[in-house]
């Protein structure tokens, strides 16, 4: 995980706080380093999954019921995913799969298996973020920010099939991500910034 | 959601087998499916992939059969397919008016069909008459998105925007089941809720739909309009495809139209079909059409505006596809 580098990050903190957490944490990786192959689930309902996530392969153990979103967030520890509705209506969850934007909420995680998975956190190229994250910050594309790794995903998937969409296309493409601050001008303003440098 | 066993599917007859054995759901794109599990709606004890069937993803089309949509079809895929545009504009655009970019992206065109309702009612675990309660909660309850055609007892509107323009393309739809294959036209795959309000459609315990057929075009002119009260992603509160073909003469001749989000199934609307033959290209003569198309109509106590709604939009499709 890329976090707290050089200091004590917000969720590492809360993590450490509840050691009943870390406990159960400890537990979970010890039994996978025992998981032996097998294709019907275990006496307690799991399954062997491998996820391809941000260019690293995981193996976990999952109930075939955990989506996509569950895994990213609780078994691999990328919480920059959010869950928000959990419907796949608010885009909160969105990542990409094979480049496409899906809501991670709507994907079981055994049926990921197989694609490449990107996440927010696979977005920054060794400590450098990338082209769309520098244009949120510097159009102010968001308020509260809890919906910004889903939208930031989003204009990722629309431009890595676009380089140049014009307003109209942005509009759409972006027509699965609802803010509640409402910072959709800023948004607009990021994604259309990116666009016109594709165009030259 | 409940815990379940997970299965791929190798094939169709594998996929069959494993769906009559226990309690099953199919699983395509999941992203209706995923919703009714979440909500406890439905509780299978396995669920069945069908993604890993090969075969079933691919858009053909051929000018002497027509175009067949692989049941695996995305959404994004069928909205994009450079046949499907030319030649069937209206299920392009129907295709690229469902949900949001993520949900085309994995949601299929099998699975659009086989949509479960969208009630409030019926999802929010209200007595519900298609969920084995006593009465329909919408009859006289909020009901301003309900249907105001072919209701009674129950008043839920279909919620597949495809289904529109297919129906009015005369599409028909292949399953395959633990008793061979079959294939039916789309407007029959749906059940009225007069004659079974408990089910949606006429697949059986096994049954799959493996592609949808839809006859050559031909000339035949088409488009598609969907009125929601979001820009986006959103369900269509009325929706309404035109397949026609424009004479010789300068009238039009043959054809369908089809209204969505108004009744309980797509409403193959029979007189403002027939009406489109020898119909003069003039807002006059739509208006007619209009008419017919709701004839019949009944709405419930806060869905009345929808008859003028879908009339308008009955217009409105009618000049978008003379005028394509």
């Amino acid at each position: 995980m890329a976090e707290g580098k050089g200091g004590v990050s917000r969720r590492g903190f809360l993590k450490g706080f509840g050691t009943g957490v870390v406990g159960a944490a400890v537990a979970a990786k010890v039994r996978l380093g025992e998981a032996a192959p097998q294709t019907s689930p275990g006496w307690d309902g799991k399954v062997p999954v491998v996820l391809r996530v941000n260019g690293k392969e995981y193996r976990l153990l999952l109930e075939p019921r955990t989506t996509l979103v569950r895994a990213i967030r609780e078994h691999l520890g990328l919480t920059g995913t959010k869950v928000v509705c959990d419907r796949g209506e608010c885009g909160g969850c969105t990542v990409l799969m094979d480049n496409k934007p899906v809501y991670s909420c709507q994907v079981l995680a055994v049926e990921a298996q197989g694609h490449e998975i990107t996440t927010i956190e696979g977005l920054v190229q060794a400590e450098e973020l990338d082209p769309i994250q520098k244009a949120f910050v510097e159009h102010d594309a968001m308020q509260c920010g809890f919906c910004t790794p889903g939208q930031i995903m989003a204009a990722k998937g629309l431009l890595l099939k676009n380089p140049s969409p014009t307003r109209e296309e942005i509009l759409r493409g972006m027509s699965g991500n609802l803010c509640r601050c409402a910072a959709y001008p800023g948004i607009l303003r990021a994604v259309e910034s990116l666009a016109k440098k594709a165009q030259g | 959601m409940k815990n379940f066993e997970h299965v791929d599917a190798r094939s169709l007859a594998e996929a069959s087998r494993l769906l009559t054995e226990k309690p099953s759901v199919a699983i395509a794109g999941g992203q209706d499916l995923l919703c009714m599990m979440k909500d406890g709606l439905l509780e299978p004890a396995r669920v069945v992939n069908l993604k890993s069937i090969p075969g079933l993803s691919r858009i053909v089309y051929d000018e002497a059969k027509g175009l067949s949509i692989g049941a695996l079809v995305t959404l994004s895929e069928l909205e994009e397919h450079p046949a499907v545009r030319q030649l069937y504009p209206a299920i392009a655009q129907a295709a690229g008016l469902v949900g949001s970019p993520q949900i085309r992206n994995l949601g299929t065109a099998g699975g659009n069909l086989c949509q479960k309702p969208r009630c409030w009612y019926y999802r929010g675990h209200f007595p519900c008459l298609r969920r084995g309660g006593d009465y329909c909660s919408a009859a006289a309850g909020q009901n301003r998105y309900h249907c105001i055609l072919g209701g009674d007892p129950c008043y839920m509107v279909h919620p597949s925007d495809l289904a529109v323009p297919l129906v009015a393309f005369g599409a028909r739809v292949e399953i395959a089941g633990p008793k061979g294959r079959r294939s039916v036209p789309l407007e029959e795959f749906y059940i009225p809720p007069r004659v079974d309000v408990t089910r949606e459609t006429i697949l059986r315990p096994g049954e799959v739909v493996t592609a949808i057929v839809v006859p050559p075009a031909r000339g035949r002119i088409s488009a598609f309009v969907k009125f929601a009260e979001r820009g986006a992603w959103d369900f269509a509160v009325a929706s309404v495809a035109v397949v026609v073909q424009k004479g010789e003469d300068g009238k039009l001749m043959g054809g369908r139209v089809v209204l969505g989000g108004v009744a309980p199934v797509p409403w193959l609307a029979p007189k403002a079909s027939e009406a489109l033959t020898g119909s003069e290209l003039s807002e006059a003569a739509f208006g007619r059409i209009a008419e017919l198309a709701l004839e019949g109509a009944q709405p419930l106590a806060q869905n009345g505006y929808k008859v003028p709604l879908t009339k308008s939009l009955v217009r409105k499709a009618l000049r978008m596809a003379v005028n394509a």
